[in-house]
């Protein structure tokens, strides 16, 4: 069976006075069918960005500067804006980083939770009343499901009456409303508590088996993603640097960068041993030179590292983008 | 809101209302000239009928003795009698505040109807060339004098292309017996469209030059929370949620947007009492800013106390509705 969504050779660049910023650089990325893939990696590493275009919500200066975004076999980026606005909301779906920006303090719960069912659900009645009455049994319905206790009556209340963790329930309500067959979730759980951090990926977990949607976790918890995702990728400068099953690429990372992340979470079991922080920093993004983005941090860096580096096969299901790892591909 | 705040605003009034009038008067007192003078003018009278002028205006007692006694008329609801008029200066100011609060309306709506859109344009097509003109027009319009600006438009269109009157509020022809006093509205009740548009040729520029420069400054504020607004987390996920583009802007992102220029054309509102003065000199509109105008030269204190008292009261008025009105806007503020 063909991915859900496939993204060949994206990039997404911003324009600025200090010149080109090359944000996503020739990313693919494969989401297939029920899975959870986690997208690690630190910030302005480009996994927001690189799903923002495929949400079609990158705004000026930046612009997708080239790349396929396949999604259930059609190009996303041939579409117009009106075809591009029913797949968003119905087919994918997107919660954000902190709920209590994402949803608009001006309006309450019900009409923000109405408004997509209102946009996309055709199996709504017709009639004016029916319709109407529709919409709020769907509504309270969907907020009940993501756990908000008498949901029909908090439904006329504002965003500042929820708590944080309330509040990010109904975000990923509003993302579910329409049964989308991928949700986007970025950092859901960064704005939260550790008690409440669990409760909403566990609640994502559960929604995600019982509609069999696909979900992009994008994150920069490693602890987040080997518990909840089937596969991992591990961004770096705008480029992928690792991919594979959770289990392999946290049980044998094979890009320094993805050992520097693992090395650098603090583990109860190491008690009193000093943690390894990744040196340095993220490079800027601005006229790279062809060469391993990683170089000037790596502690494995040779000579060969000065070229451009392609992404090699390391196992069955792997790749990793660094000469030290598996086998050239091309 | 419970009663109980309503009536703690309320009370604010209290010390404001005599600071105002505190400092009215006083600024009264001391503008040279004297009312007497100014009522005899050229004519011969006698020292004696001169001093029995002054003892039946009450200007012969001392300064502090008048302010008390204005005071505590005023707090019966009494605010004298005006010097030239003879007659209860309310009675006067009743008169004419209806054509006040008409062009004032005329011009408010004026500003609203065309800031608004002016500014959510401006925000969406940041910096292009609508947006630069856009700019330029909002800058000439806080920096034109009315005075000069409403000269300028009486020029144009009445004399040069003679297509709206110079003065007043209504022709002859179309006057008619009044109901509510708003000319607006009296020749539509009165089944007289052709008089109704007489008036409204007549309101035309003095509004437009009225509301100009809060058009301008409302327009700004628009520009700017929308352009704020619009770069909020709530914008992004409206997109995401795959609304149109017209719900988002206009929902989720105006609603937001209005906050800030509903309180400000609140506060502008009382701006525009004083931008009354002065273009009702400059059209001959018989209200109240222009009765004040004249008031002061012939210091025709009663009138332009109570007057000023009044144009406080509306401010103070004005403000507790802006904060109303944000509530409304903004579900987050409790009063």
């Amino acid at each position: 069976m063909s991915a859900l969504l496939d993204v060949k050779g994206l990039r997404t660049v911003f324009e600025t006075r200090a010149g080109t910023v090359c944000a996503v650089d020739g990313v693919d990325v494969e989401v297939r069918r029920g899975e959870c893939l986690g997208i690690v990696g630190e910030s302005g590493s480009g996994k927001s960005v690189t799903f923002a275009s495929v949400m079609g919500l990158v705004r000026s200066p930046g612009r997708i500067d080239a790349g396929e975004i396949l999604f259930d076999g059609r190009d996303l980026r041939k579409l117009s804006q009106k075809e591009l606005r029913a797949v968003r909301g119905r087919d994918i779906a997107m919660t954000m980083q902190d709920a209590l920006t994402a949803l608009n303090p001006a309006l309450t719960v019900g009409v923000q939770l109405a408004e997509v069912l209102e946009a996309h659900d055709e199996t709504l009645p017709r009639g004016r009343r029916a319709r109407t009455r529709a919409i709020r049994e769907r509504s309270a319905e969907i907020l009940g499901l993501v756990g908000i206790p008498s949901p029909d009556s908090r439904l006329s209340q504002y965003p500042h009456e929820f708590s944080g963790g309330m509040r990010q329930r109904i975000m990923i309500a509003i993302a579910l409303a329409c049964r989308p067959k991928l949700l986007i979730a970025d950092e859901p759980t960064t704005a939260l508590d550790v008690t409440i951090q669990a409760q909403v990926l566990e609640l994502i977990s559960d929604i995600r088996a019982k509609l069999g949607m696909s979900v992009v976790l994008i994150t920069h918890d490693l602890g987040v993603v080997a518990e909840h995702c089937d596969r991992v990728m591990v961004m770096y400068a705008g480029q992928v640097v690792e991919e594979g099953p959770t289990t392999e690429v946290i049980g044998s990372p094979s890009h320094p960068y993805t050992r520097g992340l693992l090395g650098s979470i603090p583990r109860l079991a190491l008690r009193g041993q000093p943690i390894h922080p990744i040196e340095g920093q993220v490079p800027d993004l601005i006229d790279l030179p062809a060469q391993c983005r990683f170089y000037s941090r790596c502690a494995d860096r040779t000579d060969a590292c000065l070229t451009p580096i392609a992404v090699r096969q390391v196992g069955p299901h792997r790749k990793a983008r660094c000469i030290l790892a598996g086998e050239d591909t091309q | 809101m419970g009663f109980g705040k309503f009536l703690e605003r309320v009370l604010h009034l209290v010390p404001v209302l005599l600071g105002v009038s505190v400092i009215v008067f006083i600024m009264m007192a001391l503008t040279p000239g004297d009312p007497v003078q100014i009522m005899i003018g050229d004519q011969a009278i006698t020292p004696e009928q001169e001093s029995a002028l002054r003892r039946d205006l009450g200007l012969d007692r001392p300064m502090l003795e008048r302010f008390f006694v204005f005071v505590g008329n005023a707090v019966q609801g009494d605010f004298g009698e005006s010097f030239y008029h003879r007659r209860p200066v309310s009675e006067v100011i009743a008169e004419r505040l209806p054509a006040t609060i008409e062009l004032s309306l005329v011009a408010l709506i004026f500003a609203l109807v065309t800031s608004i859109p002016l500014g959510v344009l401006a925000a969406i097509r940041k910096n292009s060339i609508f947006d630069r003109i856009a700019t330029v027009i909002s800058l000439l319009g806080v920096s034109l004098p009315g005075f000069w600006f409403g000269i300028l438009l009486l020029m144009l269109f009445a004399v040069h292309l003679n297509i709206l009157p110079v003065a007043g509020r209504i022709g002859y022809a179309s006057e008619i017996a009044p109901i509510t006093h708003f000319l607006l509205i009296d020749t539509l009740l009165r089944g007289r469209p052709d008089a109704f548009l007489d008036a409204l040729s007549h309101i035309v520029l003095p509004a437009i030059t009225l509301g100009l420069p809060m058009t301008a400054i409302l327009m700004r504020v628009t520009r700017s929370s929308m352009l704020e607004v619009l770069q909020q987390d709530y914008v992004t996920f409206a997109e995401a949620k795959g609304l149109s583009r017209r719900r988002v802007l206009f929902r989720h992102a105006l609603k937001n947007a209005l906050i800030p220029t509903v309180s400000v054309a609140a506060i502008e509102t009382g701006s525009l009492l004083g931008g009354n003065m002065i273009v009702e000199t400059v059209f001959g509109w018989p209200g109240l800013g222009r009765l004040v105008v004249e008031s002061i030269f012939l210091r025709n204190y009663p009138l332009v106390q109570a007057a000023v008292l009044l144009y406080a009261v509306t401010y103070v008025l004005l403000n507790f509705f802006a904060d109303i009105l944000y509530t409304v806007l903004n579900p987050k503020v409790k009063l």
